[in-house]
């Protein structure tokens, strides 16, 4: 395993009290593994993101552990993560097209980069920069542009160059896809694929809204809900047979080429996600779960119904444990834990 | 009969940069929207679909052609048959979190229409009519009323902003990207939203770059490339039958579910300083491939710079034109447009 997530919270301080927008996270993943982890606006994804990798002032670690290639990472510990970003895990920030310092050239940028991270032969690995800008197609005069020089799909590439250039364990791309258009959006997906084929990052977690994107990069699939992961298991598994109501109506929500509205009427979710500020107990997603009942009040088990597919839903646990009653199947099934709160 | 037309709108932009010179945002670009048609134009950042939107609105004004609203050109508007236009024509646009002022209530957009365009209405009949509106768009009148637009979701927030132009008598709709901004889940309610308003006579232009979202509403499709209309008719012979390459192109690269993109890995790329190994990368099979798109796509947004440069010479630019590659990319000229079946027009290759 090159990554695992232990029960990992992150909280935001706020005058009002802490906001845990994270809470208690679990999920590896294994070498040569990209996974995608999707969610609503306000799921938490792109907090679980930074806290791999920068907590900022607002937040905090409140408790869980990350285990990188075997060490744990220190992700409260601003100053013991420095050495680690960039060349254990890294980063590809949101609104990576605006990332970009606009009063450097893109070469200067590099060059800082390298000096920061104390790397003594910066000429070997200026030779693979200029490689794997071949690679991508992208000629070796953007080092001495600006970035508002360059396209936004130009800016995009730069970036998950620049934070794969010291080839990271772990890359954590976040909404690396969503503001660029189709083509582009195919080329910086294929980038990944291809930088983890060669073996530039070992791992990826790829976080967007997009859950057909990550139809084509990802290897597994983590869909996360008010701070709680909901589904996690292969990309087929969630494409095609996905067990969680959450994960069924997002995917019931996207319109597919060639559907007319005419032909098929799709619907979205109603209602809105909880305000983590003060969620709720139980399961997060039962104001708008079609399938709520009683047993809902209660927090359900992260729980692995099926070989590699985890699913936190009282329904499908209950449906589950009924067909291993009878003997049918005999997927892992972990007891239901009781509910502790 | 309400009917747009466009004819023939070109739209020239001055570069204010030191280079200078000229970008052709539209160029000779026609077609029509008739009532309760939804068109989806589509095309990459930078193929004009916003200047487009912008000219149909009279935000901008085009370089040459016309725009007609009900057989009278919008350019020749007084400010009074402004205001009387915009009663009928509205747009609503890409960043809901952006168009609303944050120091006021969300609501204040309905209080500005009618300040500007139903002074006499009292009270009663203007709440009764916010409330109609607020109803054609599936809003609550208690959830949205009175709160400021941080309160609100981004679906809420788009959904009020049609409501605003729901208020006037409004016959055509100009949404540009509308949805990009919003989550999954309740993208699908505002798509639904234009088919429930379009099945009432709505005309509706739908700006977008997603292929999917454009198929899912409309009934015609225009394609822009590069200013110039690529490939245009009915959206399900756009869509089942796509001639021009770009079309194809586009569509090959959107994301499915169930259809993977066709991945071949790049081969081994020889260290070079002058690029060359790139282009051997380009020229040895693997053309098809995404990455070689973008960068054929890099490419033309370098042709372009040398088209400005060949439009500075035809205007008569300060500079002498440049001499060096005089690749031509992008002509002011549009490539003509052809019947290939009714209803379904396909460009010749650039």
């Amino acid at each position: 395993m090159s990554v695992s997530v232990d029960n990992l919270s992150v909280a935001y301080r706020s005058r009002r009290g802490d906001v845990t927008a994270v809470d208690g996270v679990s999920f590896a993943v294994a070498d040569g593994e990209i996974m995608g982890l999707a969610g609503e606006s306000g799921s938490g994804k792109s907090t679980l993101g930074n806290a791999l990798t920068y907590l900022d002032q607002r937040m905090k670690a409140a408790g869980g552990k990350v285990v990188v290639d075997g060490r744990e990472l220190p992700i409260s510990d601003n100053k013991a993560m420095r050495p680690l970003r960039m060349t254990e895990v890294s980063l590809v920030p949101q609104y990576a097209m605006s990332a970009l310092p606009p009063t450097r050239k893109i070469g200067k940028l590099v060059t800082d980069l390298l000096k920061s991270h104390h790397v003594k032969d910066r000429q070997a690995v200026l030779t693979e920069l200029s490689r794997r800008l071949e690679l991508i197609g992208l000629k070796e005069d953007v080092l001495s542009k600006y970035s508002f020089e360059l396209s936004g799909g130009m800016r995009q590439r730069v970036t998950i160059i620049m934070s794969t250039l010291l080839n990271p364990s772990l890359l954590v791309a976040d909404e690396v896809t969503s503001a660029l258009d189709v083509s582009t959006q195919r080329a910086v997906g294929e980038m990944l694929l291809e930088f983890r084929d060669r073996g530039y990052i070992k791992s990826a977690i790829a976080i967007t809204h997009d859950l057909s994107i990550l139809a084509q990069i990802a290897d597994s699939i983590a869909i996360m809900y008010a701070g709680r992961l909901a589904e996690r298991a292969a990309t087929d598994t969630i494409v095609n047979s996905p067990l969680h109501p959450y994960t069924q109506a997002l995917l019931a929500s996207l319109p597919e080429v060639g559907v007319r509205h005419d032909q098929v009427t799709l619907t979205g979710i109603p209602g809105r996600p909880p305000s983590l500020a003060n969620p709720p107990a139980g399961c997060r997603f039962r104001d708008r779960c079609p399938f709520a009942f009683a047993k809902c009040t209660q927090t359900p088990p992260f729980e692995e119904v099926r070989p590699g597919h985890l699913v936190a839903c009282w329904k499908v646990s209950e449906e589950n444990a009924a067909t291993a009653g009878t003997g049918q199947e005999q997927p892992a099934v972990l007891l239901p834990v009781e509910e502790q709160v | 009969m309400t009917t747009l037309k466009i004819d023939q709108v070109s739209k020239l932009y001055r570069a204010t940069s030191r280079a200078g010179g000229l970008t052709p945002a539209l160029r000779k670009v026609s077609f029509e929207l008739r009532p309760g048609e939804v068109i989806s134009l589509i095309g990459e950042s930078g193929s004009g679909k916003t200047t487009l939107g912008k000219v149909m609105l009279r935000l901008v004004q085009p370089t040459s052609g016309s725009v007609t609203f009900d057989g009278k050109d919008i350019g020749s508007y007084s400010a009074r048959g402004l205001k009387d236009y915009y009663r009928h024509v509205q747009g609503v646009f890409q960043d809901p979190f952006s168009s609303y002022n944050p120091i006021y209530r969300a609501d204040r957009v309905f209080d500005l229409v009618r300040g500007s365009y139903f002074p006499g209405v009292g009270d009663k009949v203007w709440s009764a009519k916010v409330e109609q509106a607020l109803d054609a768009v599936a809003l609550n009148p208690g959830d949205v009323l009175g709160k400021y637009p941080h309160q609100l979701s981004g679906g809420q927030q788009q959904r009020l902003l049609i409501a605003r132009a729901l208020l006037l008598d409004v016959k055509l709709l100009i949404a540009d990207e509308i949805i990009s901004m919003l989550d999954a889940s309740t993208r699908v309610d505002v798509l639904n939203l234009l088919v429930k308003l379009k099945r009432q006579g709505l005309a509706i232009l739908f700006i977008t770059h997603d292929l999917s979202l454009g198929n899912y509403v409309s009934d015609r499709t225009i394609i822009l490339r590069h200013g110039a209309v690529a490939e245009m008719g009915a959206t399900e012979k756009i869509f089942g039958n796509p001639q021009h390459e770009y079309t194809k192109m586009l569509l090959s690269a959107v994301p499915e579910l169930h259809k993977k993109w066709q991945h071949a890995a790049l081969g081994p790329v020889a260290v070079s300083a002058n690029g060359a190994a790139a282009a051997d990368v380009l020229a040895s099979g693997s053309a098809g491939t995404a990455l070689a798109h973008a960068s054929m796509l890099d490419e033309l947004t370098h042709a372009e710079q040398v088209v400005k440069r060949d439009l500075r010479a035809v205007f008569g630019g300060s500079r002498a034109v440049a001499s060096g590659r005089s690749q031509v990319a992008v002509a002011l000229e549009p490539p003509p447009l052809r019947e290939f079946e009714p209803d379904h027009l396909v460009a010749d290759p650039e």
